[in-house]
């Protein structure tokens, strides 16, 4: 699925990614945890596309340098980036959003636009499954949402865009309980022999829910140790500071 | 990394030029040429009178300069005020002796005038510079008793209505331009929509420039008498070329007791190229008048086009408990420029006025919002709302907002919002990364910021207009 190789990425001549190596292959969850400023959101930036970067390295996605595509194409070849802060976009309405992308999406796999008509039926169904207020489909994209309606709109985009590589950049960071039992439900419930998942986090709270095959320290732009579950478990007795 | 693609080669869609003879006016600003117009339009005498008060009160007019775009001063002598197809010099007397070089312009320029392949539910008068080519529907608005047709032919066959309201919403001595338009106008048109009566279909006048040195000078007069309705739009669009163009139009509306006129603007003059060269000038007055109690005026406007945007759409509330509504977009890119706003003058009591403006400029733009909220010492318990937003594309670009609010007595309400933003990297890069390219994403955030305007267009052309708010913006975000 995603081979990363020596990745260095700097951002106005600061490095922040100093040599960040990992492979996951279809239907592996792995979790990256790490303190605050070790390169964890820009590693989702990086992944996804994001301008602004220096980058060197390599990228790998399903055989194809992701470096050459751009970040709509990525995003059209099944990378999903749920955002740590969804940002608002005044005047334009959830449902239509999420129609108009699914339809780029699958514009660009080939397969035939959805009407407004059968788009409807299943982002009713897929809101239903989350708990959503359907009114929130008509509300102004993520405008006046609650953070918990931001990240379950989040994981409801994922649900109807069925990507292939999904990113999960601190979607717990925010949530009380309830929600974030809904939003680990939610992906839990996508996890497939496919689809692999990188879970970005602070804190092994989410993994509580979202359970990984793997778990890696990222300290100082470098993975300075794997494990599995049982790791994150030990990192929140110790703190960042017992890994070594 | 790659950058996303940007396709800067975009140009203007409706470029093209006609290639026709023509029969123009001496050229240069005399009283020959106001003479020749006035005889080729066989006007009768009292128009022609009233041509030359005009003229004689241009001589002692100035152009104003307190505008914010400034341009190269105009040589009124150097410009053709009138010019025709050839074969227009006799009025065609059905479609089917139209040149069909005019009828293939339109048909480009999406505006099909044949009875078979017409726009379904909206009449069209097509002005081609300074003559109107054709007219639809207007048969079976005759049998309504709603007359919709070229102001020429109103001179000719509705004097009285023509005398009675033409120069009663903006006088002949009001401004420079709207003086030289009362001179020399030459086509627009001219709607009257009787009492009682909704007019079944929308009106719409396509304004095309097609001549080179020749200056359009558009008259509009709609009146529409009590308690009627009815919704008209007009469109525009000009060549591509090295040289600046003058529009100066002049847009007259009157509404009676219980009246509603609602009158949308999809200006999509040439805005000139990257580096500000040519492109139209479009000095244009519009006024209405809520002359009876309980009437309605309402503007929309969505400026995309012109090198230098200059007007502001008003509302003249005279009548009791009558509305002003002033809903308008104005995208500036490039070196584009406008200045414009609305004039909103309360006189009756109980009037109520509405401002949405939204300005976006991108490029090295510059763009400014004007507007007068002026409440009369009679207009007890009026109201209005004004809010303005501008959005920044780029570091190049202009954004002004000057308001000018009186407010003359105890009982009134003024409210003025405005706000400036810049679109945003977040924004950009979420849409981004759910698949929408970097075109697709300006057009869907920007037309998100316009929403409010853009509801507000008759249906049939809303869904043009956001386009329209997408393209004039391509290139626009690197």
């Amino acid at each position: 699925m995603l081979e990363i190789k020596n990745l260095k990425a700097s951002i106005n001549n600061k490095d922040i990614l100093k040599g960040f190596s990992l492979k996951i292959l279809p239907g592996e969850v792995h979790a990256i945890m790490g303190p605050n400023g070790s390169g964890k959101s820009t590693l989702a930036n990086v992944l996804s596309g994001k301008e602004g970067y220096k980058i060197s390295g390599d990228l790998i996605y399903q055989g194809n340098r992701l470096d050459e595509i751009s970040i709509d194409e990525r995003a059209q070849k099944g990378i999903f980036l749920a955002f740590q802060y969804p940002t608002e976009i005044p005047g334009v309405n959830t449902s239509n959003f999420l129609r108009t992308s699914l339809n780029k999406v699958r514009k660009a796999q080939g397969k035939k636009e959805l009407d407004a008509l059968s788009f409807l039926k299943i982002v009713k169904e897929k809101s239903k499954e989350l708990g959503m207020d359907e009114k929130m489909l008509s509300r102004q994209l993520n405008v006046g949402f609650s953070g918990g309606e931001k990240k379950k709109n989040e994981i409801l985009q994922m649900k109807i865009l069925d990507p292939n590589l999904i990113i999960l950049d601190e979607t717990d960071s925010g949530l009380d309980i309830d929600a974030l039992k809904t939003v680990a439900e939610g992906v839990n419930s996508s996890r497939d022999s496919k689809k692999s998942f990188l879970v970005i986090t602070h804190y092994q709270r989410l993994l509580n829910f979202i359970k990984p095959d793997f778990v890696h320290i990222l300290s100082d732009g470098k993975i300075i140790k794997s494990g599995t579950k049982e790791l994150a478990i030990e990192l929140e007795k110790t703190g960042y500071k017992g890994i070594n | 990394m790659k950058n996303n693609n940007l396709d800067y080669t975009q140009e203007y869609k409706y470029g093209f030029t006609t290639d026709i003879e023509n029969v123009k006016a001496p050229k240069g600003l005399s009283e020959k040429t106001i003479r020749f117009i006035s005889q080729i339009k066989k006007e009768p005498k009292w128009m022609l009178d009233w041509r030359l008060k005009a003229f004689n009160r241009l001589k002692v007019s100035k152009e104003p300069n307190w505008q914010k775009p400034k341009y190269p001063k105009i040589d009124y002598q150097d410009l053709y005020y009138y010019s025709a197809p050839k074969s227009m010099s006799e009025k065609p007397k059905s479609l089917d002796e139209v040149d069909p070089k005019l009828i293939e312009t339109y048909n480009k320029l999406g505006i099909p005038l044949n009875e078979q392949k017409k726009l379904s539910g909206v009449a069209v008068d097509a002005v081609f510079d300074s003559v109107s080519v054709a007219t639809t529907y207007k048969e079976e608005l005759t049998k309504k008793g709603i007359i919709f047709c070229p102001i020429s032919e109103a001179i000719q066959n509705h004097p009285d209505l023509v005398k009675k309201y033409l120069g009663s919403v903006i006088p002949i001595s009001d401004h420079y331009f709207a003086t030289l338009n009362s001179a020399v106008f030459t086509d627009g048109s001219f709607v009257y929509i009787p009492p009682n009566t909704r007019c079944p279909m929308e009106l719409s006048t396509y304004f095309r420039i097609n001549a080179s040195e020749t200056g359009q000078f558009e008259r509009t007069l709609i009146i529409a008498d009590k308690g009627s309705y009815v919704s008209y739009l007009e469109g525009c669009t000009a060549p591509m070329r090295d040289e600046n163009q003058l529009h100066a139009a002049n847009v007259e509306l009157i509404a009676l007791d219980d009246a509603e006129i609602k009158y949308s603007t999809v200006q999509n003059w040439y805005p000139g190229d990257k580096n500000g060269v040519g492109g139209i000038y479009n000095f244009v007055t519009k006024r209405g008048a809520c002359r009876g109690k309980n009437s309605k005026i309402s503007w929309t406007q969505v400026e995309t086009g012109s090198a230098i945007t200059w007007k502001y759409p008003s509302c003249i509330l005279q009548g009791d408990n009558s509305v002003g509504e002033f809903y308008s977009i104005a995208i500036t890119n490039n070196l584009q420029k406008a200045d414009t706003g609305t004039k909103m003058i309360h006189l009756g009591k109980n009037t109520k006025s509405k401002i949405i403006s939204k300005g976006i400029s991108a490029g090295k733009a510059d763009n400014t919002y004007r507007g007068l909220v002026d409440i009369g010492r009679k207009a007890l318990n009026s109201r209005n709302y004004t809010q303005c937003d501008s959005l920044l594309m780029g570091n190049e670009c202009g954004a002004h907002t000057v308001p000018y609010i009186k407010n003359k007595n105890s009982s009134s309400i003024i409210e003025h919002e405005a706000t400036t933003s810049k679109i945003n990297d977040d924004q950009l890069f979420y849409c981004n990364q759910r698949g929408l390219n970097q075109e697709e994403a300006v057009s869907l955030i920007v037309n998100g910021f316009c929403k409010e305007v853009l509801q507000q267009l008759p249906m049939e052309f809303a869904v043009e207009a956001q386009k329209l708010v997408g393209i004039s913006l391509e290139g626009s975000v690197g």
